[in-house]
């Protein structure tokens, strides 16, 4: 890629680009102040302008991106107070890296040299596209995160939010949650529903996983079938039946009804995550280890279990996230005594609404990016354990 | 080999042939791993294939007419269903002690419900009737009484029933009454009755002792009560009626009460028969109505394929199969509308996901592992966080309606309705089973080699040419895994059309949890169960032979 030469584009060509972002930009700022069109005009020419003079007057780029920076944090400030610095100074970031991005010629620096202008444009199009797409993934998670800071009890931003008003934010739903007995409730049933049924699937799933992963298994492909259906069945469909059956042995809204119930949803993964990791298994290790006189069950304690640990432990996580998350079944096969946290949350959305819901939202997402964090450094481990990965 | 040993097969170092020997050792093996195997499998089988099956049963397992109404049914296969004539006053007899003892055991309004599925207008007609069941033969019971007192006293019934002290017992007929009431309850009905008819009395008797019988087991086991305390119920005495009315010979007995019986059977000549038919047509009309018997014929089986039928807008008639008046057709629009907005959930995240996948798969491992973790956090929260946050960004006064009336593309007073419809649930389950659709592409993308691309450039094809004809193709596989993934998760999906869905954009699954928890029609919602997961195994199997359910990767 060092072939492509960068060198400074003509100012004709940054100009008018840059001048449609302005206008973009300023149609933002003008609808919000009722005259779309003006601050459509302004925003065109002023980014235009600034663009031509750092471009081919001022030429000191780091200078000419604090000046834009803190210019347009200035000019926000006036206009709207603290609010307005904050917008002010991301687009003055945005414009003071965008003038000088195009008109070095920057853009081109990671694309074929024989690009067409077209074909750049494409290409940053589809970056563009994919953007959105992020945004599109990541926002609602990003949007409940600041709602549950919310001081009335709405469910969209205040005012007062939107000013950065101290006085617009408050942890009262996080003391709600904290203190309102029907959540704790809740969340001292899930933590003692979620771990018990991990347990029960990661035991079991270990063990029928190594079964499965050893080279002359009869009816392979029919037992991997049934032991992956809770994962592909409906949940509406297993949490019927499960409701009819568990009602004849009378394990219908029980404790243990909903921890094994759980526990035949955890599997799947289980067992997906730990034939994978037994992949890469040198089977050599224990057949050296039976050689040396070790029994099997030292054998898999000392070397295999280590090994392997990795894919248990996200296994075991997946399981743990599957129950602690799952709300279906135990809507049929629990009875009020098993009330978890997804529950209560279901109930908060279809009939009172309150934004309690969001600090829950917002409590479980930090420990979905726990989690995920740990899964993604036990992959890692993993692949590092068994030699399969650079880094 | 042959060089080396003379003859005879090879040995191993036991001295045992080395086939066998192998044989051996590859069995040993086999049998470990089914061992390590065996305990989840039975798990999984036990505590959720038998779920399964046991909710396959149900849709087609119709044992409540025949349960409540064992007697009634019987005589019914002598009816002939299908012309114009009424049942016999026998049935509408037997449907008197079926009836008196559903009503006790408080049974016969769950039948009125079952069978008001098939026609409506009969859950009246057994509420109505098993409240005033009890008031048949009322005008013959009291004649009876005033013959004698004794007949309204406990002790006397229960001697009389009971027999001479050391008289041979008729056990069969109480164990019979209990079977027969603990299929109509359900329940176990296990214990002791501390009542055993006398033969002799049960053959001189037979209705009667029947009749007591079910009211002795009835009372000691389900009321806790002592048989010889209570006063038994009018069907006994009714039946008692009866028996005596139909002339059964007292002249050679000489037990406990047998002054009473001749005084109650002579009293009781002149008295006018007991009409059950009008008795029953001044409970409720409609007894009198021929399609209702029809019905409770047609449902008299043990298996019943109505469900099904009813799941696909048809029902059962004397005269075949018919597909139910346009009125009540809901359940094939409601099938064709969850593959609908299911075939539109998948290709919006076909739309989504494969230019993500692509960018991932193209980009530096380093920069492409950084965006994956915004693929993956969605993937990771909790569904009900990601439901609760789109509904409170769709709503009327949420995040998307206040910033679209903030830019001024949406007027204050005419803002967007995007939830409690289709719109709202295609949006939200997009979103929510996007990662399912970008893994799986991801993981075919990232293994397509480049070069295949830049020879079809350096050939002279266009950008598009090439995309179209050498990248698209390679990466199809990705797009079929993920497709029926995104496609058997979103058909029976349930929580987030059931939040944001409204009426319009529920799934068929929201209609089976309907029927489970509020309309408690259990038959239907495993019908409609049953249907729905034929279509997911369909996909399943097709899943595993195109991906292979071992390729199925996780994060």
């Amino acid at each position: 890629m060092t072939l492509t030469i960068i060198e400074p584009k003509p100012v004709s060509f940054v100009a008018p680009v840059v001048a449609v972002a302005g206008a973009f930009c300023g149609l933002l700022v003008g609808t919000a102040h009722d005259n779309p069109l003006l601050g459509v005009a302004i925003g065109a020419v002023l980014t235009a302008v600034l663009a031509f003079v750092w471009l081919s007057v001022f030429r000191n780029e780091r200078a000419a991106r604090w000046l834009t920076f803190l210019g347009f944090g200035a000019v926000g400030f006036a206009y709207a107070g603290v609010p307005g610095v904050v917008i002010g100074l991301a687009f003055g970031a945005f414009f003071g890296w965008f003038i000088f991005w195009l008109g070095e010629g920057r853009y081109r620096a990671k694309l074929p040299p024989y690009s067409t202008g077209m074909q750049v444009f494409l290409h940053f199009l589809f970056r563009v596209l994919c953007g959105a797409i992020f945004i599109f993934l990541i926002t609602p998670i990003l949007v409940v995160m600041p709602l549950s800071f919310n001081a009335e009890n709405f469910f969209t931003f205040t005012p007062e939010m939107l000013r950065f008003d101290p006085e617009g934010y408050s942890l009262k739903h996080y003391r709600d949650f904290f203190t309102n007995s029907d959540w704790q409730q809740a969340m001292w049933n899930s933590l003692s529903i979620a771990p018990m049924a991990t347990i029960l699937s990661v035991g079991f799933g270990t063990l029928a996983a190594i079964g499965l992963s050893s080279e002359h298994v009869p009816f392979r492909r029919a037992i991997m079938a049934v032991l992956i259906s809770p994962m592909i069945v409906p949940l509406i469909i297993s949490a019927a039946g499960m409701y009819f059956f568990y009602s004849r042995l009378g394990l219908q809204g029980t404790y243990w009804g909903v921890v094994l119930a759980h526990a035949a949803l955890g599997i799947p993964f289980v067992i997906i995550t730990v034939t994978a990791t037994l992949v890469g298994f040198d089977r050599s290790l224990t057949r050296a280890a039976a050689n040396m006189g070790a029994n099997p069950v030292t054998t898999f304690f000392r070397v295999q279990m280590p090994l392997i640990l990795p894919g248990v432990i996200s296994g075991g996580l997946f399981a743990f996230i599957t129950s602690f998350d799952e709300v279906v079944v135990v809507l049929f096969v629990g009875s009020a005594g098993q009330k978890t946290l997804p529950w209560q949350m279901f109930i908060g959305l279809r009939e009172q609404i309150s934004p309690t819901i969001l600090a829950v939202a917002t409590i479980l997402v930090v420990i979905s990016i726990a989690l995920l964090t740990t899964v993604e450094l036990l992959r890692r481990r993993s692949e590092r354990l068994r030699g399969m990965s650079p880094g | 080999m042959s060089d080396t040993t003379d003859s005879g097969p090879v040995l191993a170092a036991d001295g045992t042939p080395l086939k066998r020997s192998l044989n051996r050792a590859l069995r040993a093996q086999k049998m470990r791993a089914l061992a390590l195997i065996a305990p989840l499998l039975i798990f999984v089988l036990v505590t959720f294939i038998a779920p399964i099956a046991d909710m396959l049963f149900r849709s087609v397992e119709n044992q409540i007419v025949s349960n409540t109404l064992p007697n009634t049914v019987a005589t019914l296969n002598d009816w002939d269903g299908t012309g114009d004539t009424m049942p016999g006053e026998e049935t509408f007899e037997a449907l008197y002690y079926d009836m008196f003892l559903a009503a006790e055991s408080k049974r016969h309004t769950r039948l009125g419900s079952r069978l008001n599925y098939e026609e409506a207008g009969i859950s009246s007609m057994f509420r109505t009737s098993g409240r005033r069941v009890d008031d048949v033969g009322e005008d013959q019971i009291d004649a009876l009484e005033d013959i004698d007192e004794s007949w309204g006293d406990e002790a006397f019934w229960f001697a009389l029933m009971s027999g001479a002290d050391g008289a041979a017992k008729a056990d069969d007929i109480v164990e019979a009454q209990r079977t027969r009431l603990s299929r109509l309850n359900e329940t176990g009905f296990s214990g002791e009755v501390g009542f055993a008819p006398s033969q002799e009395i049960a053959d001189l008797l037979p209705r009667t002792v029947r009749a007591y019988s079910a009211f002795a087991v009835f009372t000691a086991i389900a009321d806790g009560d002592v048989v010889a305390e209570e006063e038994p119920w009018e069907t006994v005495k009714v039946a008692l009626i009866e028996d005596l009315r139909n002339g059964a010979d007292l002249s050679g007995y000489d037990g406990p009460g047998a002054e009473e019986l001749r005084a109650a059977q002579e009293g009781m000549a002149d008295q006018p028969a007991i009409d059950y038919k009008q008795a029953f047509l001044d409970m409720n009309e409609d007894w009198g109505d021929l399609d209702n018997w029809k019905t409770i014929k047609m449902y008299a089986p043990p298996f019943t394929e109505g469900y099904f039928l009813n799941a696909i807008d048809m029902q059962k008639t004397p005269e075949g199969f018919q597909a139910r008046p346009e009125s009540e057709q809901i359940y094939i629009k409601l099938f064709k509308r969850t593959l609908f907005m299911s075939l539109m959930i998948t290709g919006s995240c076909i739309l989504l996901a494969y230019p993500v996948a692509f960018l991932l798969a193209n980009l530096p491992m380093r920069t492409s592992s950084l965006l994956m973790i915004l693929v993956l956090l969605p993937f990771w929260t909790s569904l009900l966080v990601r439901t609760s946050a789109w509904k409170v960004m769709l709503q009327q006064q949420g995040v998307i309606n206040d910033t679209l009336v903030w830019l001024g593309l949406v007027d204050d007073a005419s803002r967007l309705v995007m939830i409690n419809n289709q719109f709202g649930t295609i949006v939200a389950m997009t979103h929510i089973l996007l990662p399912f659709m970008i893994l799986p592409m991801y993981s075919v993308m990232s293994t397509i080699p480049p070069y295949y691309v830049r020879a079809a450039k350096s050939l002279g094809a266009t950008n598009w040419t090439a995309f179209w004809r050498v990248y698209f193709p390679q990466s199809v596989p990705g797009i079929g895994a993920g497709s029926i993934l995104v496609f058997i998760l979103a058909i029976g999906y349930y929580i987030t059309p059931e939040i944001v869905g409204g009426t319009t954009g529920t799934f068929i699954s929201n209609r089976i949890a309907y029927h489970i928890s509020i309309s408690l029609n259990w038959g239907l919602a495993a019908a409609l169960g049953s249907i729905l997961l034929a279509a997911v195994l369909i996909l399943y199997w097709a899943y595993d032979k195109i991906v292979g359910i071992d390729n199925v990767k996780l994060g």
